[in-house]
């Protein structure tokens, strides 16, 4: 643990990495405070002030009804990692579950439960989140049972193949001769040499939730206005090119930027925990 | 039956069996929208007579079952129902609006292998130096934004900043070609209009450009990655002791081993490059699938988004079959086991 620690911050990647991600989650954390105008947050419209270029004290200009943009992106920020967070919570364990029992049970359970993975590994996964956003209200709880339902398969996918690669491991021998149940075995033994690998993706992840969601919300499927979304600020701002570009521009960037923090600590990790695709 | 005959059909069986699983998904998740679709179709106005006329014509008061019964034997017969949005059979509304799409993520393809493998190959044959460094940034800024934000970035800095490249559209007005194959790259040659051509590819270039960076980003790190277990092998340093060429070292003893993997990280981006071109067809107002599917979804047309969905899956489907084939013809162990059997 220490170890990793050392080797990450000996790298600058994974440094600049940890710092955009601490901004991100800051301005998640504190949005209240950090946000010039906490009240732009909401349907409220300021017409002696709309589509101004950034100018002080609306640093990244106003949008279309007047509203501080920054303002808006710093509170959006908060939902898309609350929508990346629950989304992983929920979808991890069911993922990692079926793959473990999967890879280790192995015969016609092995078969049926990775053909059903393979059903929606095989469905492009922003295609499968809009046509559960098509038939859902879009609300950002109906946004995160869409993309939970199709992140889970990639955890299965994954444990899967390492499970029956250390399912051959002399320890998972050892521990089968002694009696170990089948639950000690699988919880116990083969998971927690499963635990890099989760680590790893999920931080990557981290980042490509944020990214399909704010997907989604471009094409109007995601958290619908007033409440404020990198997506569909993105997709308003893109209207009004290239006069207004600060409409899109900086929604686009904000999003850049958290899931390039996400993808650089991910990818850092990846390297110092060994752990392969 | 040779191995590589075997694996390929055991590899099609798999296919076809997912697939059917992929219709009996969208198909569960298309019917347990909420609210009448009947009713959704004629609007608020319609009288109670129509709506139960339309449900009948659906088949919506019959069981999930035989829902599904109808609509695989419909399937069959190459008929995915009528569209709510358009009235118009889905199957006619897919063939509109397919090729443009299929011509873009074509383009695209075409740019990840042609930017994404030599970008990887450089970053491995000059590892740990800047070019390694630089080329491992610039992929993980190409995955880590959206295509929509690309396609806004690109458009403005050479569409209107440096107007190098026409701000939307696949052609510019005034040039008429007849449909042949739905791609106007290779329609406009074969009408023999080379200018139009051009255009076309004028038109082509940022939105698949847009839609490729991910991709470009995903395949040059993971030829990377690859190319890199292969160099430390003792075959390269016999190569290296030899004396042989950089280049050749990197380009035939290096390379070959890692195609593999980075032909299936193709396929796989295949899958991404279907649903992300949804985005980026939508900023350059590109006339394929996305405008349609969005509206489709947005007006609740059954029949046309499970008709969407199962043609986008059949696609990916495809990709990967020929990605496999591919690896079986590349792939030594398998050729050479078969020529000895």
């Amino acid at each position: 643990m220490r170890r990793t620690l050392y080797i990450l911050l000996r790298n600058p990647l994974s440094v600049l990495g940890i710092v955009l991600i601490a901004l991100v989650v800051l301005c998640a954390l504190f949005a209240d405070f950090i946000a010039p105008f906490p009240s732009h947050v909401g349907a409220v419209v300021d017409f002696s002030n709309f589509n101004q270029p950034p100018h002080w004290p609306n640093i990244m200009g106003t949008d279309l009804v007047g509203r501080d943009l920054f303002s808006r992106i710093v509170f959006a920020y908060r939902i898309s990692l609350l929508l990346a967070a629950v989304v992983l919570v929920i979808a991890v364990p069911i993922g990692v579950v079926m793959g473990l029992v999967a890879g280790y049970f192995g015969g016609w359970v092995e078969y049926v439960l990775m053909r059903i993975t393979d059903v929606f590994l095989s469905i492009p996964p922003l295609v499968l989140a809009m046509s559960i956003m098509g038939v859902l209200e879009p609300t950002l709880t109906n946004g995160m049972l869409a993309v939970t339902a199709m992140w889970w398969p990639w955890y299965t996918r994954l444990i899967y193949n390492i499970t029956r690669a250390e399912k051959e491991e002399g320890y998972v021998l050892a521990a089968e001769i002694v009696g170990a149940s089948k639950l000690h075995i699988i919880f116990r033994e083969i998971l927690p040499n499963c635990i890099p690998a989760i680590i790893t993706k999920m931080t990557l992840d981290c980042g490509f939730v944020i990214l399909i969601a704010s997907s989604l919300s471009f094409l109007g499927l995601g958290v619908q206005p007033p409440t404020p979304d990198l997506g569909s600020m993105v997709a308003e701002g893109a209207n009004y090119l290239p006069d207004s570009w600060w409409l899109s521009v900086f929604p686009g960037a904000a999003i850049l930027l958290a899931v390039f923090g996400f993808n650089l600590l991910g990818d850092a990790l990846r390297d110092v925990l060994g752990s392969e695709e | 039956m040779t191995p590589a005959l075997r694996i390929f059909l055991q590899r099609l069986g798999t296919s076809l069996l997912v697939l059917f699983g992929v219709s009996v998904l969208i198909f569960i998740i298309a019917r347990v929208i909420p609210g009448d679709p009947a009713r959704i179709a004629l609007g608020p106005n319609a009288t109670a007579e129509a709506v139960t006329a339309l449900r009948q014509q659906l088949h919506l008061n019959d069981s999930i079952v035989v829902q599904y019964g109808y609509f695989i034997s419909g399937l069959l017969h190459g008929d995915l129902g009528i569209s709510l949005y358009t009235n118009r059979p889905v199957m006619a509304d897919l063939a509109q609006f397919l090729p443009a799409t299929l011509e873009l993520i074509f383009f695209s393809g075409l740019m990840i292998v042609g930017f994404g493998l030599p970008l990887g190959i450089a970053a491995a044959r000059w590892r740990n130096t800047w070019v390694d460094g630089l080329v491992r940034v610039l992929s993980l800024l190409g995955v880590s934004a959206p295509g929509f934000v690309w396609a806004v970035v690109l458009m403005l800095l050479l569409a209107y900043f440096v107007p190098l490249f026409p701000i939307a559209g696949r052609i510019s007005d005034g040039f008429v070609v007849p449909p042949v194959t739905g791609f106007l790259l290779v329609d406009t040659l074969l009408a023999g209009h080379p200018d139009a051509c051009l255009d076309a590819l004028r038109h082509i270039i940022l939105p698949a450009f847009a839609l490729a960076l991910s991709g470009i980003g995903q395949v040059s790190r993971l030829t990377r990655a690859h190319m890199i277990e292969t160099y430390e092998k003792p075959y390269i340093e016999m190569a290296e002791a030899y004396g042989f060429p950089e280049r050749r070292i990197a380009n035939k003893y290096a390379l070959k081993p890692s195609m593999i993997p980075s032909l299936t990280i193709i396929g796989l981006e295949f899958a991404a490059l279907l649903g992300n071109a949804f985005l980026v067809e939508s900023v350059f107002a590109w006339p394929g699938l996305s405008k349609y599917g969005v509206q489709v979804i947005l007006r609740k047309d059954l029949n046309a988004i499970v008709g969407t969905v199962l043609v986008i899956s059949c696609m990916f489907l495809i990709a990967n079959i020929v990605v496999d084939l591919l690896v079986l013809v590349i792939n030594p162990r398998i050729r050479l086991s078969q020529r000895r059997s």
